[in-house]
């Protein structure tokens, strides 16, 4: 809503700068997101008070030989009057005219000021003197587009006194006139009664404690009545709650008044003609959304539907497959939950949004039906929705509009009508109000307000906070409920929490004090969850990786890429409105997401160490909620190392499956978890990995893995463009962290230091070349039970020595006694044991 | 005989002093003051002396053994040092050479900037409190006191899935209801971060995703002015003590009084520039007291209970707070942006 606080001081004495005056409405809610300056200081093109100022037209006069140009003599207040020249289409009528009762005015700007040039663009041009057709030119008379005012270049701004200006004087600098500020205020929705000049000067009064001064409205009503001519019916009171019309005959269209346009402009709408610009005015003066129908038209409709009679306006809600053509041409179909305007000949307008093409006034209109209703908020939002279409009206009633409003609106437009376009007012006023809103009254407790507010106000303190916004307040005594009555335009007051937030508002949000929590602390409970997941997190970044965070929403296309072969798409929450065509789904796979931030950057980067943890959303056909499953997926690829001066290059060097094993078994370890690796089974299309190269992450005595990791099969990695290093594979790994997190101990236990010390023993072992290391292992451990402490595997070798089909496997082992140092017969009788149960359980020999 | 002791230590400390490096002087040693070396062999020739002279004599040999022994230390460091200093000049290094680093991993700036917040309100006894992101309509619109053609509901633009009964968050405030009616009917101190979704197009201000951090306090008295208090406690904490806040009233359908805090604009310091588009203040967070309707869908009874939300995004605060001109970099997963939080403090 923007305000050109010209038009708001006309109901409400401004003090202070505009800074100011945006400071104090932004802290009540009334957030002014722009201060647009026209003229005055702090413009961007201003208008200096000696160069820029208003001049009486005197005469025009012709200029020779050139047709489209004539001379204008005007008195700006110097000693001697002035001669310009101009094209302004607008001065030609008066060429030779007696201008002696026109009280004509013009802007006049001197040589030396500044313009926007409408020939270049509308760049800031500074006025020199030329000469043309042999006259000197050093001032000119300006359009509303060279002070920039507006778009309007069709002629020049000519304007006579009135009311609404200053009074006018040769000389008088234009930013007294003309000049302003004008305020643009986000009007959300619970201050609908603000997108009016009215409501927000209310509010100003209300927090300055200035006067707030209701526009009158007298209407001189001389036409013969309105009654037996017109008839009004609303079928649907809850939809129509109340509808006012006037009649107003013999109008004359025609550009209206100067000062009504300039108002419209700097309120960002764009002058047409005085009949539509009454009728906005009073939209944006008053908040009463008004239509006007050309009167003779419906009255041809009642003669030739009806038979004669009165012109009879029904509302009622859309017939069947009614349809109607609205005035910017667009043919709609109507819902039958949408009220319309109707007379016996059908639709004229769906009703609080959009009137109808036929019913519009044309240029011939003379006769002129005035309506000014009232429109339920949340039907017109509905019809709004339904229709696609969003008007000023329908954004006023949408919000809510209350129906007192309705009359005062067609008062106004009325007046305006008869004073600016020439028209009669037809004796009386229809007003089909059949219930009228009672008046709304709330019981504030004094002891809730401070109880919400923590302010201590007392009865008298509170009842002139609420008075200043016109609430009716009655006090029981101290202690007592104010009984508080809402004033007949506010439709937002429910109960007393919202009258807290007035109170809150008047008082000032700065001046409520600031305290510390102090209410009973609650059960302290953390969330095992989250730092849980802060753990996996940190661990990662620990070892080198870069977390990413993705788009949780992707296409079925794009997580089919981590198949081998095309299959039936699983099935997805998918979104009904998307916005771009590659976020249609919510995604089922984290590691798809991972792989394409690895993708993205490995245009950049060789050496890709990348996780992310987060949701995915795996969701059963038929099933509307997806379960949200926490999971990490990792990605590994390129050189092993940071690059280095020193270090020689070596392209083999790069990660490799055992990297991203450490890493998993690391994240693992951290949390507390025994972990065991299993070869995946042969690689099915189902998964990314390659054959023989992937792995089953199981926590120690489960079945079912929490985890997948291994080489991507290249084929995959292609699907995502993903151009690893030469020779370096792409790892990845996923883990489902719900399932990890339930198993995670509840406390690390710590164990004694030995006391006693260990004995190191090396030992080589050839077993068959199938033999799983961790079975080797296994059976060491538990053929060493209970003096084999340790087993690390140092070395794998195979070659001509051990022979085709078998491998060696060197191991440390450290054994040590809880109660005494062991000595070298103890460990070679242990061996000798060891020797002889792992030769039995996995065939291994000792390698000599 | 005894005369003749003057001349050999001259004699012996000049051939130390001529000594130019260690293995001269270890060969001085050997000739001099070693156990064959003439200066130790001189007392051999005690039968040389006379009786009475022996004492004289002997004490005298000492002398100039210690003396020697001394000289040949002192010798003997200095030379040693020079053969250092002469070794490190020969391996010294270009210390203006690129250090080795190892490769640090690092988290995403949301991650860095949502765990500062919680910290700051898990000081002051917000637990975290997490919620589903694909919710009911139910409980992102219609239990935060938003029901069907509500006009609050053109305020955000709703990601609906093809069940029209379910939208992706358009902001984590749903999650008020679910912790409330779980931890009824004890009071209530959480926040709940997540993500949150909104119909957007796609540009450097507005991302179709974004993380949002809700505060929720419920009690038996809290009131505007605690709202005010944490609040302001926390702007201190994340922006630094001097840091100005401000309230304003503002609009949000499950709070009543509702309000918008600002911060003095960390560029300007309040005098008006691009970043806060001339106002001075930076729009933070939106907060307010819980609107009764939403009380009672959580389980509490307004009249006995009361409290206050808040809401805010970490992608917001750490654009202003880091310069950062494009929100799309966030889910861009550019390690050249990504990178730069490594030096997050």
């Amino acid at each position: 809503m923007r305000v050109p606080l010209s038009w708001l001081g006309d109901f409400v004495e401004l003090d202070g700068t505009p800074d100011e005056l945006a400071e104090l409405l932004t802290n009540a809610g009334l957030e002014v997101k722009a201060i647009d300056r026209f003229g005055v200081d702090g413009a961007e093109l201003p208008w200096p008070a000696n160069l820029v100022m208003t001049a009486r037209v005197l005469r025009v006069d012709p200029v020779p030989d050139a047709d489209r140009l004539v001379l204008a003599t005007v008195d700006y207040g110097a000693d001697s009057t002035r001669q310009v020249i101009t094209g302004a289409p607008n001065l030609f009528p008066y060429v030779d005219q007696d201008l002696g009762d026109a009280d004509l005015w013009g802007a006049l700007l001197l040589a030396g000021a500044s313009y926007r040039n409408p020939y270049r663009d509308l760049k800031i041009t500074r006025l020199k003197p030329k000469k043309l057709r042999g006259i000197t030119s050093d001032a000119m008379l300006c359009s509303a587009v060279e002070l920039g005012l507006g778009e309007d270049h069709e002629g020049i701004i000519l304007f006579e006194p009135a009311d609404e200006l200053p009074a006018l004087e040769p000389g008088r600098p234009l930013t007294e006139v003309l000049g302003d500020a004008v305020l643009d205020i986000d009007v959300i929705p619970n201050i609908a009664r603000c997108a009016s000049i009215m409501g927000v000067a209310r509010e100003v009064a209300a927090l300055t404690g200035a006067e707030f001064r209701p526009p009158s409205v007298p209407l001189t009503m001389d036409g013969p009545p309105i009654e037996s001519r017109v008839e009004i019916t609303t079928k649907n009171p809850e939809l129509n709650p109340r509808f006012v019309a006037l009649l107003i005959e013999g109008i004359e269209q025609g550009a209206s008044p100067y000062w009504m346009q300039h108002r419209l402009q700097l309120a960002g709408q764009r002058p047409i003609s005085n009949v539509v610009d009454i009728s906005n005015y009073v939209m944006l003066e008053v908040g009463q959304p008004n239509h006007t129908f050309d009167y003779d038209l419906l009255r041809q409709r009642a003669d030739e539907y009806a038979g004669g009679g009165p012109v009879r306006i029904v509302t009622r809600l859309a017939h069947e497959d009614e349809r109607l053509t609205t005035l910017d041409g667009t043919e709609r179909e109507l819902r039958t939950n949408q009220i319309m305007v109707t007379d016996p000949a059908g639709s004229l307008s769906v009703g609080g949004v959009m009137g109808g093409r036929d019913s519009e006034i044309g240029p011939e209109t003379r006769n002129v039906l005035l309506e000014a209703a009232a429109w339920e908020r949340r039907g017109i939002r509905r019809t709004q929705r339904q229709l696609g279409v969003h008007t000023e009206a329908g954004f006023r009633f949408s919000r809510g509009v209350h129906p007192s409003q309705a009359l005062l609106g067609a008062r106004r437009a009325a007046e305006l009508l008869r004073l600016h376009a020439g028209g009669t007012i037809a004796e009386g006023i229809v007003d089909h109000y059949p219930q009228p809103a009672p008046d709304v009254t709330v019981d504030l407790d004094l002891g809730y307000l401070r109880r919400l507010s923590g302010l201590d106000l007392g009865a008298e303190e509170t009842a002139e906070l609420l008075r200043r916004l016109e609430f009716g307040v009655d006090a029981a005594g101290d202690s007592g409920p104010l009984r508080v009555t809402v004033p007949d335009h506010r439709l937002d007051i429910e109960g007393q929490h919202d009258l807290v937030e007035e109170v809150c508002r008047i008082y000032g949000y700065d001046r409520i004090p600031s305290t510390v929590l102090s209410d009973v602390l609650p059960p302290q409970r953390g969330n095992r969850e989250q730092s849980f997941e802060d753990r996996v997190k940190d661990t990662l970044a620990d070892l080198g990786l870069q977390e990413v965070v993705s788009y949780r929403l992707t296409t079925p296309e794009a997580e089919a890429k981590l198949l081998l072969e095309d299959a039936e798409p699983p099935p997805y929450v998918r979104l009904a409105n998307p916005s771009t065509q590659d976020r249609i789904v919510m995604r089922r796979s984290l590691l798809a997401s991972v792989l394409e931030a690895a993708a993205s950057n490995s245009r950049f980067e060789d050496r890709l160490a990348l996780f992310e943890v987060g949701r995915v959303f795996p969701v059963e056909e038929g099933d509307a909620l997806p379960e949200e499953r926490e999971r990490a997926a990792i990605v590994l690829t390129g050189p092993r190392r940071g690059s280095h001066w020193q270090a020689a290059d070596n392209p083999d060097d790069c990660f490799d499956f055992f990297d991203m094993k450490g890493v998993v078994e690391t994240v693992l370890d951290r949390l507390g978890l025994q972990v065991e690796f299993a070869a995946a089974e042969a690689a099915s299309a189902a998964t990314p990995y390659r054959a023989g190269r992937s792995a089953t992450v199981l926590l120690a005595g489960d079945a079912e893995p929490v985890g997948l990791l291994g080489e991507v099969h290249p084929a995959v990695t292609a699907n995502f463009d993903l151009e690893p290093a030469t020779g370096s594979p792409v790892l990845a790994a996923e883990l489902d962290l719900d399932r990890i997190l339930e198993r995670i101990p509840e406390s690390l236990q710590v164990e004694p230091v030995p006391v006693y010390p260990e004995v190191r023993e090396d030992l080589a072992l050839i077993v068959d070349e199938a033999t799983p290391a961790a079975s080797v292992e296994a059976a060491l451990l538990k053929a060493g039970k209970p003096l084999l402490c340790a087993v690390e595997l140092f070395d794998v070798f195979r070659g001509e020595a051990i022979g085709e089909g078998a491998k060696s496997l060197a191991y440390h082992l450290a054994f040590r006694a809880p109660n005494r140092t062991l000595r070298d017969r103890d460990v070679k009788k242990l061996r000798r044991r060891i020797l002889g149960q792992v030769e039995r359980s996995v065939g291994a020999t000792i390698r000599e | 005989m005894i005369d003749q002791l003057d001349d050999i230590e001259a004699r012996v400390s000049a051939a130390l002093d001529a000594a130019a490096d260690l293995d001269e002087l270890e060969e001085w040693r050997r000739t001099t003051i070693g156990r064959k070396g003439e200066v130790q062999l001189l007392t051999r020739r005690m039968g040389e002396i006379e009786a009475a002279d022996r004492p004289t004599f002997g004490k005298r040999i000492n002398e100039i053994k210690i003396s020697l022994q001394a000289a040949f230390e002192a010798r003997q460091e200095a030379l040693t040092r020079a053969a250092h200093d002469a070794e490190a000049d020969a391996e010294s290094l270009d210390v203006t050479l690129p250090g080795r680093r190892p490769v640090l991993g690092g988290l995403h700036p949301s991650t860095l900037v949502m765990r500062r917040i919680e910290r700051i309100f898990g000081d002051m006894g917000f637990q975290t409190y997490r919620s589903p992101d694909v919710v009911t309509d139910q409980l992102n619109f219609g239990d935060l006191n938003m029901p069907p053609d509500h006009p609050a509901r053109d305020m955000q633009d709703t990601f609906y899935t093809t069940d029209p009964s379910v939208v992706l968050r358009t902001h984590t405030s749903g999650g008020q209801i679910l912790a409330m009616q779980e931890q009824h009917p004890a009071p209530v101190r959480v926040i709940l971060p997540g993500m949150c979704y909104r119909n957007e197009q796609i540009t450097s201000r507005s991302e179709i995703q974004f993380h949002q951090i809700e505060g929720l306090a419920v009690g038996p008295a809290i009131t505007f002015a605690d709202l005010k208090g944490t609040l302001t406690e926390f702007a201190r904490r994340l922006f630094g003590h001097g840091r100005g806040a401000r309230f304003r009233a503002s609009y949000f359908p499950f709070t009543e009084p509702s309000a918008e805090m600002d911060i003095a604009c960390f560029l300007c310091d309040g005098k008006g520039c691009q970043l806060c588009k001339e106002t001075g203040w930076l729009e933070i967070l939106g907060c307010g007291m819980v609107h009764p309707t939403v009380l009672r869908n959580g389980g509490y009874d307004p009249e006995k209970w009361s409290g206050f939300a808040f809401g805010m995004g970490p992608e917001r605060i750490a654009m202003l707070r880091h310069g950062i001109r494009d929100i799309r970099y966030f889910w861009s997963n550019d390690l050249r942006f990504l990178r730069q939080f490594q030096r997050f403090v």
